[in-house]
């Protein structure tokens, strides 16, 4: 007869933040995906302006610098609010958690606000050409994901406020590790939306 | 105030594991809490909300099986209408719906998914733990595929059924020259059956990355999985460019964006460039899974392991790369530069080259070992020999004067059906003779299985080997009939009775499981001595996979010496528990609570589905969507019970702590 053994893991925590908990995997591959489709998105832009002679096509202008490179930045400066959100989530500190998701949430209402602004400034619509089509799906695709993690993050404020568990705080701990992908991808994506037409 | 968790030394959670000679609980209390805990809730509404990864995988199998015989019958249709010339079974709408429906279906609504199914089944019990790592998310995507494919199926019974071929080329289904919704179906079938792969393809990857038995490091991984791994990742790769190219599409036909449209700047190239960047790592999407069953059969039928781990988990690994680099040779004869065409074909004959390391790996096994020639190792005979056809003529087809010749023809079509039924429906018969006494408790019944091996093998050669001399004497693909007095009645009429003879293997098969469901010879937990931890489990397996999570001690599972004496104990039965372990190592980490079941995944199912139907109709069909669909994931992501008191316990710790500093 063998003899049985058994590791006793009771004690391990139950939860874990970064690479440790199976959720963060699973929001990096989602974030895998979707650059992924970002990158194609790119690749097509690329592919279609080689069919053109002259990009934007004739009597197109570029988009309006003014509402791209204001959003850029509000983008940019929301790194600072998603920081010190995982910087407390991760010491399970709640108050602070709590206090800088809200500046987190405000900077998500202004980068919605100033995305319709530029939507109305591309200066082409969807179906005038290929070229206003590849931009206004750029477009909208990254706005879709501006949207979902603006949403994202007001849900987990409320469950913030209401039921702070560690689950929910590795939750968050995610969701600003997806914020950063969303504001970080946009960078490739000014520059292919704003300037490529100015460049190329 | 607690440290932070991540800086604690890494020395530390080693230590909190200890050794002990009893589990905490005696067997039949653990087992009957497990039972309870992880258990369904009766009746329907038990099904509708289960979130079992055994449950799931059986349905996406079950459901991948409907779809193969209806697109099957299919088949049978067209051989039928082809077997001599000018017949007038189906006319010539109805035979592009009838190709369209089959190519479509077996492609997206069944070898994908029984692919997917399979490991959704199987992975977490080679590994040893008890589910999936986000079983919601995995019951959501079953329930997308299923709406999809009922979707599709429901269409073409309101003669609404695509009829541009099942890679849907533009120009043919674009806005000028499909009218009508028939390509839409098409497009929204494709985004939904994506989702739900891509959400397999993260199933399989965090499950194997982070829920391994303690002491599975990576390199300790059976075949199969490693298999299903690389599979995975090419549909993280893959999958978003059939989508971005599905989404491009309907908008061309629904809110006239220029996409495809020359005369406003688009390119109809772009689409078959998006569609076989995804479509060729797509045929081995269907077959590096399968690449996986011959190395679990040949392992338990020879009783040794596969010769050459390294070099097979290396084969495995190329083949996912190299297939990103070959769509191109599906696009030959659109006029590409010729170096870009060199290039493709040096890609197309490099690939080659990792089968054929797997394929003398295999042999080398079979040399070695001692071979027992069961139905399932019967199969994966049968697989090496149609396959190596199948290779044959693809690296033929990879030569561009050549393929210039035979594109678009019958060559073709036996071509990809050698590679896709030889390297991926041969394999799998063999593994569900190899897996369903696992799955039922009882085995399939050895002498029907030999005949059903036998009829394929026949059958499909007889069906597609005249094919490629079709293919030679011009008779293209995709024409409802043909003229008398071309040289084709023959080999047509061959093939016809050749498709027979493959419905009558498929019904033996059909009637194979119905008998050994009821009758078939009790199996026990182990009928071949294999290797891996599923074999470990009684059959059919409870609910909640092993009683004592395993701890593996090396690369061959249950043949190892030592193998079955260590076990897992202290997680709590109370609760849906799994051990979480880390990423190389596989050393015991956290102990993660999987949410419970729950009626939300199939509710936002609903929703998404019902959304992309809608957005064949209206631009606003996803903003009106959005709104249930939030109200769905809110409902999905509400924390239970449970975590409610958790959350207040530990804000009670907190506090307590904040007061002694």
């Amino acid at each position: 007869m063998k003899r049985t053994v058994f590791l006793d893991v009771e004690a391990l925590p139950h939860h874990a933040f970064g690479s440790r908990s199976p959720m963060w995997w699973g929001t990096v591959a989602f974030m895998v995906i979707e650059g992924a489709m970002f990158a194609m998105l790119v690749a097509t832009y690329v592919y279609l302006r080689g069919a053109e002679n002259v990009w934007p096509p004739p009597g197109f202008a570029p988009p309006s610098l003014l509402w791209g490179s204001l959003n850029t930045a509000i983008l940019l400066a929301s790194l600072w609010p998603n920081h010190k959100v995982h910087k407390a989530v991760e010491e399970l500190d709640v108050s602070a958690t709590r206090r800088w998701m809200l500046v987190g949430d405000l900077f998500a209402v202004m980068f919605l606000a100033v995305r319709v602004l530029e939507l109305g400034g591309l200066n082409v619509r969807w179906d005038s050409n290929a070229y206003g089509s590849i931009v206004w799906l750029v477009m909208g695709f990254h706005t879709f994901h501006l949207l979902t993690d603006a949403v994202e993050t007001l849900v987990l404020t409320g469950m913030m406020y209401t039921i702070p568990s560690e689950r929910r705080m590795v939750d968050v701990s995610d969701d600003t590790l997806y914020w950063n992908f969303v504001v970080l991808v946009w960078l490739p994506l000014y520059v292919v939306v704003y300037w490529l037409p100015r460049w190329l | 105030m607690n440290p932070p968790e991540r800086d604690e030394p890494s020395g530390r959670r080693a230590r909190e594991v200890v050794r002990r000679d009893e589990p905490h609980r005696p067997a039949a209390e653990e087992r009957r809490l497990l039972a309870a805990t992880w258990g369904r809730r009766p009746g329907l509404w038990g099904w509708l909300t289960s979130t079992s990864h055994q449950e799931i995988g059986r349905r996406y199998i079950v459901t991948a099986l409907v779809f193969f015989v209806l697109a099957g019958i299919g088949a049978l249709l067209m051989r039928l209408q082809l077997a001599r010339p000018e017949n007038g079974l189906l006319g010539p709408d109805l035979y592009n719906q009838v190709f369209t429906l089959h190519g479509t279906t077996m492609m997206f609504l069944f070898a994908v998914p029984v692919m997917e199914g399979f490991a959704i089944y199987l992975v977490p019990m080679m590994l040893g733990t008890r589910n999936v790592a986000f079983p919601r998310l995995n019951a959501f995507g079953y329930w997308l595929y299923l709406l999809a494919g009922s979707f599709l199926w429901g269409a073409s019974l309101l003669g609404i059924a695509p009829d541009a071929g099942w890679f849907s080329y533009v120009p043919l289904a674009g806005p000028e020259f499909s009218p009508g919704k028939r390509a839409d179906v098409w497009a929204q079938l494709i985004n939904l059956t994506e989702i739900s792969a891509l959400i397999v393809a993260v199933e399989v990857i965090v499950t194997t990355f982070k829920q391994r038995a303690a002491g599975m490091s990576l390199d300790r991984i059976p075949l199969y999985v490693w298999s299903v791994l690389v599979m995975s990742f090419m549909v993280v790769f893959a999958m978003p460019a059939v989508m971005l190219s599905g989404v491009f599409l309907a908008l061309d036909r629904l809110v006239a964006t220029h996409f495809f449209n020359p005369f406003e700047g688009g390119d109809a190239l772009l689409w078959q460039h998006l569609f076989w960047f995804f479509g060729h790592p797509e045929v081995y999407i269907i077959f590096v899974p399968a690449l996986g069953f011959v190395s679990s059969i040949v392992a338990a039928f020879t009783r040794r392991p596969v010769f050459g781990y390294p070099a097979m988990v290396l084969a495995l690994v190329a083949t996912g790369f190299i297939s990103f680099g070959l769509w191109v040779h599906h696009m030959f004869t659109t006029g590409l530069p010729q170096l870009g065409e060199s290039f493709f074909t040096a890609a197309s004959l490099l690939i080659a080259v990792p089968t054929g390391v797997q394929i003398f790996c295999w042999i080398a096994t079979l040399a070695t070992g001692r071979p027992r020639f069961g139905v399932p190792l019967l199969f994966v005979l049968g697989f090496v020999a149609t396959f190596v056809l199948g290779g044959l003529t693809g690296v033929m087809l990879a030569s561009v004067p050549l393929d210039l010749q035979v594109h678009d023809t019958f060559f073709v079509v036996a071509h990809f059906h050698y590679v896709l039924i030889g390297g991926a429906v041969f394999p799998l018969f063999g593994a569900i003779y190899y897996w369903f006494p696992k799955a039922f408790g009882r085995r399939l019944s050895e002498r029907l299985g030999r005949w059903q091996f036998g009829l394929l093998l026949v059958g499909f050669n007889l069906t597609f080997f005249p094919m490629h001399q079709l293919g030679f004497d011009g008779m293209p693909r995709r024409v409802y009939t043909y003229l008398p007095g071309r040289g084709w009645e023959n080999l047509n009429l061959l093939a016809t009775v050749g498709a027979m003879v493959i419905g009558l293997s498929v019904l033996l098969f059909a009637a194979n499981v119905m008998r050994s469901l009821r009758r078939g010879e009790p199996a026990g937990h182990d009928p071949w001595a294999a290797d891996t931890l599923e074999w470990a489990l009684p059959s059919p397996p409870p609910v909640y996979g092993p009683l004592h999570l395993p701890v593996v001690v090396g690369r061959n599972g249950l043949w190892e010496p030592g193998a079955g004496t260590t076990f897992v104990t202290g997680l709590d039965p109370h609760a849906r528990e799994v051990l979480v372990t880390n990423f190389l190592d596989a050393d015991p980490e956290l102990r993660e609570t999987l949410p419970g079941d729950s009626p939300w995944p199939l509710v936002s199912a609903v929703v998404v589905a019902a959304t992309f139907v809608g957005a064949m109709f209206t631009p606003w069909a996803p903003v009106i969507g959005s709104v249930p669909l939030f109200f769905a994931l809110l409902a999905w992501a509400m924390p239970e019970k449970e975590e409610r008191e958790e959350a207040r316990e530990q804000e009670r710790q907190r506090q307590a702590g904040a007061a002694t500093p």
